[in-house]
């Protein structure tokens, strides 16, 4: 349990309190968008970190030293697939969420949170 | 954005980054990558043949492009290698590996340098998936980059 | 093929949504695919719920042998992806499928001088799908894949009015909550995953100890699927988006709502049902966000103008009733004889008021949309004296608002009664709060009435006909509906409801995988 091992967290901590108040103190609608990628960049983190294991091999069978099936030492590669997936789905939401600031942008004229408040009450 | 620099690296680069992302899609059963990976190196090179090239030129191609037909297709292709394994199995059963059709060679075990004909209904999925996200990327890609020109005017 | 229809349900809308962009500009045909693809998940999910009743619990297995082959020989854990329908997961795909039938045929008609339509009902396909996917799965991680499904869909279909900035403005709001909740789910995903190694739901419910990091985890679900169901206090985004978008989606996305509601059911009754200690507090929490939920979106929604605001802000407060029935039986979940007693009854109050509502607001949120079909405006001071000109749609009206108001015999009466008799028993101020709110309820309908359908016919509304049929087709359904559980509470309380509180209450069976380990 020394720093090093769980550096990959600490990051993950970071990450995800810069998201948070990006999200929550930042005022402009593509600063609020990168905070919300960079929370899905924690997540991701968060995801390959925990399926790191020290001196185990890379799950690609053509690839692994002859000792890797002997001793049957190979990394799960699930957190990896659930990465990989969650990046996909960033992918779509990141680009509709530009689209919808681009869609404000033309019909508010500004980016800035405090202004885009036609829907209240 | 388009000077001679950028004209000539895409001319260069964009080739050999089609090229690279056709490999891992169809490779994608072998080794790391796959459809998502491999379509969305596709559709960064066909982003940088977007930028280097005039706004006008763009919008003509592109218009006739059937991207949004690619899409659903591959979608449906995906989806379709899933209903395979309804005949008999359950679905996404990989009906295909082993049965010595096209990418059902007999998969050898143990450890050995990666045979293309294998993997049965998962080669297929790859390129069924590096289609539609090719398509989908370059679309929202492309949208982006006309609305961008739209607002330079 | 019936052992494939936990797959057939997802397999078939996704199917419909990507052929629909072939039809490109013909928006007809379109429509009428849409129609028929709905139709026919309406009937896969009658299907699966008829089976689910007579023979049990549906496993499906992706990719296996066999359907049922959740352990291969030689394996201790379940290794892929499977389908687990139980009780509950069949009782919201009806509502998923009879909802989604119901949007497309009221969007025939509602949308006709919009463009980019095959994009709508590819949309509307894929939104089906994703809450089908949400409610049936037996994974935590395919969960958040087909909540995202469905918030990115829904999303897209709250902003799909482009050329209004309001609708935008609706859909990055609901975008940006549902991407915070989802990203914390998978977050707890992923803690969950780091110190057991599975995925699958029932595994995972048989191994769960409850340390810190599982508290945690609980924490985060309870959280973001509470926000995801409009519950207070991050209920802001429910009535922009429920505004903001088209009335034919309303239905689903009341549905995707809900199946938010279904998860964070299904997290603290299955999840962490092996729990004795704290699920009690979780309870308690449950019930009194519960209390709070429909007394702050009551007073909200007497102040608005916009009719469909209005309504929308009944939607969080009826969410309310949800959240306070099944809290009262997650409190006392552990107690068997206060579960018998009067736990099993709130709860099937709260389960049986989830459909409820379904109908019932869907209903009121059509009509809404069949006034601003006809008038082009939202704000109720503009209207007055429609009654005489569009018969069916005020009829629809008194049905939908007498029985979210809870007045006997429609079907708001049932569930509310239920909720009130059971929570009176637990604690009667919860009960005396509920009563309160229907009683404002009941006002704030009203005043809809009075100033939308009664009063003197306004010269502007002289030309006013009655809504084309497929937007009356789709009301009538749902009034009917609103009628007949109103009046045969009964039948569909044992038929369709009890076995959905059984599927949550026994939640051994659902760890056993329905008895095939």
């Amino acid at each position: 349990m020394n720093v090093l091992t769980n550096f990959p967290f600490i990051v993950v901590a970071l990450l995800l309190a810069i998201g948070f108040y990006t999200i929550g103190f930042k005022k402009n609608l593509i600063k609020i968008v990168i905070g919300i990628e960079i929370i899905e960049g924690a997540v991701n983190l968060f995801l390959v970190a925990l399926g790191y294991v020290k001196g185990a091999y890379v799950p690609i069978y053509t690839l692994a030293p002859k000792e890797a099936a002997e001793v049957n030492k190979m990394v799960l590669p699930t957190p990896q697939a659930l990465t990989l997936t969650s990046i996909v789905i960033g992918v779509a939401v990141t680009a509709l969420m530009l689209a919808f600031a681009v869609n404000i942008y033309r019909h508010y004229g500004t980016l800035d949170v405090r202004n885009i408040r036609r829907l209240r009450g | 954005m388009t000077t001679t620099i950028i004209k000539t690296t895409t001319r260069l680069l964009a080739p050999l980054i089609l090229v690279f992302g056709l490999y891992i899609i169809l490779h994608g059963h072998l080794t790391p990558g796959g459809g998502f990976q491999g379509g969305a190196v596709v559709a960064s090179g066909l982003a940088l043949l977007i930028v280097a090239h005039e706004h006008k030129k763009v919008k003509e191609l592109f218009e006739r492009a059937p991207l949004s037909q690619l899409e659903s297709i591959g979608a449906l292709g995906f989806l379709g290698t899933g209903l395979l394994g309804l005949a008999g199995y359950t679905f996404f059963k990989n009906v295909i590996a082993n049965s010595g059709f096209l990418f059902g060679g007999k998969t050898p075990i143990g450890i050995n340098p990666g045979y293309l004909n294998t993997g049965g209904t998962l080669a297929y999925m790859n390129i069924f998936v590096g289609m539609k996200v090719l398509a989908g990327l370059t679309s929202i890609i492309l949208i982006f980059f006309l609305i961008l020109k739209e607002g330079e005017k | 093929m019936i052992e494939h229809l936990p797959a057939l349900v997802i397999a078939i809308p996704l199917f419909g949504a990507f052929i629909t962009p072939l039809f490109r500009k013909r928006y007809n045909l379109a429509a009428l695919w849409a129609i028929l693809i709905s139709g026919l998940t309406l009937v896969l999910v009658l299907l699966l719920e008829y089976q689910v009743l007579t023979k049990g619990m549906m496993i499906y297995v992706f990719g296996a042998d066999k359907p049922t082959l959740v352990l291969p020989s030689g394996y201790r854990v379940p290794i892929r992806i499977m389908f687990q329908v139980d009780g509950i997961g069949a009782f919201m795909a009806i509502s998923a499928g009879l909802m989604s039938f119901v949007g497309a045929v009221y969007s025939y008609s509602h949308l006709q001088k919009e463009t980019g339509l095959e994009k709508y009902y590819t949309l509307l396909l894929l939104l089906t799908a994703g809450i089908l996917g949400m409610v049936l799965t037996g994974d935590l991680f395919n969960l958040f894949v087909f909540l995202e499904i469905a918030s990115i869909a829904g999303s897209a279909l709250v902003g799909f009015r482009n050329y209004r900035g309001e609708a935008s403005e609706a859909g990055i709001k609901y975008l940006i909550v549902s991407s915070v909740a989802s990203l914390m789910v998978l977050f707890a995903v992923g803690i969950l995953y780091g110190q057991y190694g599975h995925l699958n739901l029932a595994y995972l419910s048989k191994q769960i100890t409850f340390n810190p990091l599982d508290m945690i985890a609980l924490g985060l679900l309870f959280t973001s699927f509470a926000m995801k169901c409009g519950s207070v206090p991050m209920h802001y985004w429910v009535p922009d988006a429920y505004t903001e978008v088209p009335s034919g989606i309303n239905p689903p996305l009341l549905v995707s709502t809900y199946a938010s509601l279904y998860a964070l059911f299904r997290v603290s009754f299955t999840l962490f049902g092996k729990i004795t200690i704290d699920m009690a507090t979780v309870g308690w929490i449950m019930s009194i966000l519960g209390v709070l939920t429909m007394f702050i979106g009551v007073t909200m929604a007497l102040v608005q103008k916009d009719v469909k605001r209005l309504m929308s802000y009944h939607a969080i407060s009826q969410t309310g009733y949800m959240l306070l029935g099944v809290g009262v039986g997650l409190t006392v979940f552990h107690d068997k004889q206060a579960l018998i007693e009067f736990g099993r009854t709130a709860m099937a109050g709260g389960v049986f008021h989830i459909i409820n509502h379904i109908i019932y607001k869907s209903l009121l949120l059509l009509t809404a949309g069949a006034l601003f079909y006809v008038t082009g405006t939202r704000n109720l001071n503009e209207m007055g004296g429609l009654a005489r000109k569009m018969p069916i749609t005020t009829i629809s009206f008194m049905v939908g608002a007498a029985a979210i108001s809870g007045i006997p015999p429609f079907n708001g009466f049932a569930s509310k009664f239920l909720i009130y008799e059971a929570v009176y028993k637990l604690n009667p101020l919860l009960a005396i709060f509920a009563m309160v709110t229907s009683i404002l309820t009941l006002a704030s309908f009203v005043k809809v009435f009075a100033s939308a359908f009664l009063g003197p016919p306004l010269e502007k509304y002289e030309k006013v006909r009655e809504v084309p049929k497929p937007m009356i087709v789709a009301m009538v359904i749902l009034a009917a509906l609103c009628v007949l559980f109103g009046l045969f509470p009964d039948f569909v309380l044992d038929k369709i409801v009890y076995p959905a509180v059984d599927a949550l209450i026994n939640f051994i069976q659902y760890q056993s995988w329905g008895g095939l380990a």
